[in-house]
């Protein structure tokens, strides 16, 4: 059993109509099934309302499913007796780097999951520096969050979130908000704390770019997963993907249209110099 | 404009008052707002004048900053003025029509200019160099008492550091509204008191649904950080009462008992 793991999860959410009369039971996701490998790095995908968010509100369990099961470690989330422990092990960043700062000064808002915890001062401090200095911001520990620019805010956040050790960030399409070089920055932070201390990644984004970084794919719609594999098997299917109404990185458009006008080229090209390397091979057999 | 409040902005310095227990320089604070009520006299003002500029000097904040503030007030000191001006009975100095300035109507005018002054200084100085955070901890600490009654400490401390802390986001934020409303022609600024404040209207009404959505996202965000009240929180930085704080301590209690002499025997022409 993986890391995190639901079976047939269920959520059912009701939506008030006027005068409390066409009240209407939506089902905001059905018969989920995943199991994340620990160290892994994992990208839900789909586009706007199909449940991924409301599945990554499960694996923190800010969300209890209505149905089937999630395991966060081998805790069941609708175990109230763990739900702290959960709350640690799964750590998660949202999208709106504002609304999820609540100390003025960087260093007091990193410290303040471990304060939570019931981490001893000594021991939150050691935390703090230690995380600050993995996602290279050691040297605002002292500013307002608001002096920050949202890449750097993101990145306090992710230091909040590592500073509980957990084994498992969810980033909450925390990417959507910024802009290039922020989303740049706060993707390599993560991947960085992946590839150093294995810490599980699960991305829901709706950047193909960063799908593309992922070892695995899921791939949602109305609240189901409808796909699901490595980046390579997912954006070899440019036709499928466009029917779930998503796009593919712009590079495997290219060749997945040179392609349909009858370049030689193999599925699933991700980046540009595989695109190269593909185009000039062909050349060089002619 | 908007932006200029300096009420709940730390201003970070290397500085003593910077490093002064935050439960000092609170009751510090108390202690020179009621003495700006107790002293008289001119001896007694140049005794708060001395003190409030030592301390800006020690605080080493640039003094623009502090003066940014008042002008926030600066509407409300001309209006209280103007009505000790106008409305103190005595010996009459000068009258137009129906307004009669007395000497005590001068005296008691210059008397609240200096005090509002002063006061918004003062406690803008505490201000600039504690973060909320940790003026938040220093009155839970010094408020602890009361959880014997079960009064929410905890939580009132909470609410107070996060409402610091978004009030620099929804200042930003009501400037960019007032922006776009103006962009779609709402008029903020021309017509009589009433009309005014009805204009703001559209201000107001997005301004709330964002508060409150923020409201619900840091829940959230907190939540998903295990916060769960007070119970079995430690704290990363518990306050602890070092040798400089006891100084301070006496220099307050020193310019407190001052000021009380010279409330009782102080006098002198103002």
């Amino acid at each position: 059993m993986g890391i995190i793991k639901a079976i047939k999860l269920g959520f059912d959410y009701i939506k008030y109509g006027e005068d409390d009369k066409d009240n209407e039971k939506v089902r905001a996701i059905d018969g989920i099934d995943i199991d994340v490998e620990k160290g892994s790095v994992i990208a839900i995908l789909g586009h706007n309302g199909s449940g991924k968010s409301t599945l990554a509100k499960h694996i923190n369990a800010l969300l209890l499913p209505s149905e089937g099961t999630m395991w966060v470690d081998g805790m069941d989330t609708k175990g109230e007796e763990d739900i702290w422990k959960i709350r640690q092990k799964a750590g998660m960043v949202f999208q709106n780097p504002d609304n999820q700062i609540v100390a003025s000064v960087v260093e007091e808002d990193v410290g303040f999951g471990p304060e939570n915890i019931g981490v001893p001062t000594k021991e939150i401090w050691e935390r703090v520096d230690q995380a600050l200095e993995r996602v290279g911001m050691t040297k605002h520990r002292k500013k307002s969050p608001n002096r920050l620019s949202g890449g750097q805010k993101q990145r306090v956040a992710i230091a909040g979130v590592v500073a509980m050790r957990p084994d498992c960030i969810v980033l909450d399409e925390s990417t959507a908000m910024l802009d290039p070089n922020g989303r740049k920055d706060v993707l390599d932070t993560v991947l960085d704390l992946n590839r150093k201390e294995g810490v599980t990644v699960i991305m829901i984004t709706h950047y193909m770019e960063e799908v593309t970084r992922a070892d695995f794919v899921y791939v949602m719609d109305s609240g189901k997963i409808v796909m699901q594999g490595t980046p390579r098997e997912i954006f070899s299917q440019v036709e499928k993907l466009k029917s779930f109404h998503l796009d593919v990185p712009q590079i495997t458009e290219l060749a997945y249209e040179l392609k349909k006008d009858g370049v030689d080229l193999p599925d699933g090209i991700l980046t540009r110099d595989e695109l190269v390397s593909a185009l000039c091979g062909e050349r060089t057999e002619e | 404009m908007l932006r200029e409040i300096t009420i709940g902005q730390y201003y970070p310095a290397d500085s003593i008052l910077h490093k002064l227990d935050p439960r000092v320089k609170f009751l510090g604070t108390i202690v020179y707002i009621v003495s700006l009520f107790l002293v008289k006299g001119f001896a007694g003002y140049a005794l708060a004048t001395v003190w409030l500029a030592a301390l800006i000097i020690l605080s080493k904040v640039p003094f623009k900053f502090m003066v940014k503030g008042m002008r926030t007030i600066f509407f409300v000191l001309i209006i209280t003025m103007l009505f000790n001006l106008f409305l103190t009975p005595g010996e009459t100095i000068w009258s137009f029509w129906i307004l009669k300035v007395s000497k005590e109507g001068i005296i008691q005018a210059v008397r609240m200019g200096i005090r509002l002054t002063y006061l918004v200084i003062g406690s803008s100085l505490m201000t600039l160099t504690t973060t909320p955070n940790q003026l938040t901890d220093a009155m839970e600490s010094l408020f602890s008492p009361l959880k014997v009654v079960h009064a929410p400490v905890h939580e009132i401390s909470m609410m107070m550091s996060i409402a610091l802390r978004f009030i620099p986001i929804l200042m930003e934020e009501t400037d960019k509204i007032m922006k776009a409303q103006i962009a779609r022609g709402a008029d903020f600024e021309s017509g009589n008191f009433i009309n005014r404040i009805r204009n703001m209207v559209p201000l107001l009404v997005p301004l709330f649904i964002s508060a409150f959505r923020r409201a619900n996202d840091l829940a959230l965000a907190m939540e998903a950080r295990c916060y769960h009240g007070g119970e079995g929180r430690t704290q990363m930085k518990p306050l602890h009462y070092a040798g400089r704080d006891y100084v301070a301590f006496v220099l307050l209690a020193a310019f407190l008992a001052a000021c009380i002499v010279l409330h009782i025997f102080g006098g002198g022409w103002i």
